[in-house]
């Protein structure tokens, strides 16, 4: 028998790394990557919490979360092209217009 | 420890090797591949927790779509190993790097305190099935799921139009 407490920790662990990643990391696209690999580690706690439970509502969650990952991925790499377009980089340093 | 916590270390310690070789790599294309094996790893963990229709969902929707679409978009930029994205150890960085290890910190607190020693719900084997998500789907929330398919409409008109607009 596996603890929830395991699950619920390699959730914060990989969370931790994602919020590292957007903040270290220069390259839009791998930032990006960081978000997902965000989103993944709160569904594993979800789905973690949902099977401890016997609740299913942490699954349909989880299907939910899946589903606008899907469409903010489609979207923000639609952003990410139109911004290599203008400035031919993906590095955010250079992105700086909006900021005062 | 049994077999199944055996199990369960090997593959958090590799979900979390692959997650830090993601963000430490220069090339984007080995940062995606890292992700893609992260994201079989836990759909290997959704096994573990009884959720079938979450793991196979994850397999075919995440490693499948997205990861196919990010590593596209990079191929179609050409984005090599740029010298100007290397990661070199600044203040700046330094200083996320110290929140991070706080943010966990913060978080392992609550989770050291978290001592349940409940086991798995014994209807957790019946709650993760195509059959009975299906069921609590369509008919607990039917409204939600019909929203989401707005929402991925909304998703496709601006991706179309963010990447076919040419600004001036």
């Amino acid at each position: 028998m596996i603890p929830l407490g395991y699950y619920i920790g390699l959730s914060a662990i990989l969370f931790t790394i994602g919020v590292v990643g957007v903040l270290t990391l220069r390259n839009a696209i791998v930032i990006f990557m960081s978000v997902e690999l965000m989103l993944n580690s709160v569904n594993l706690s979800l789905i973690a919490f949902s099977a401890y439970s016997g609740n299913p509502a942490g699954q349909i969650l989880v299907f939910f979360v899946i589903a606008v990952a899907a469409a903010e991925s489609a979207v923000g790499l639609a952003i990410i092209i139109a911004l290599f377009r203008n400035k031919l980089t993906v590095n955010i340093d250079e992105v700086n217009i909006l900021k005062w | 420890m049994n077999l199944e916590q055996i199990a369960f270390l090997i593959l958090a310690v590799a979900a979390i090797a692959s997650a830090i070789l993601m963000i430490t790599r220069r090339n984007p294309v080995t940062s995606a591949l890292f992700l893609v094996f992260n994201f079989f790893i836990i759909a290997v963990l959704y096994l573990f927790l009884r959720a079938q229709f979450i793991a196979i969902i994850q397999i075919t929707v995440y490693a499948g779509a997205i990861m196919v679409l990010f590593l596209f978009v990079i191929m179609l930029l050409n984005l090599g190993d740029d010298k100007l994205l290397k990661w070199k150890l600044n203040s700046a960085k330094t200083i996320s790097v110290l929140l991070g290890i706080a943010l966990l910190v913060e978080v392992s607190y609550f989770v050291l305190h978290f001592t349940s020693t409940e086991g798995m719900s014994p209807n957790a084997e019946s709650i993760g099935t195509v059959e009975s998500i299906g069921k609590v789907l369509y008919l607990n929330y039917l409204f939600p799921f019909e929203v989401t398919s707005v929402l991925l409409l909304a998703a496709i008109v601006g991706a179309i139009f963010l990447a076919k607009k040419k600004f001036e």
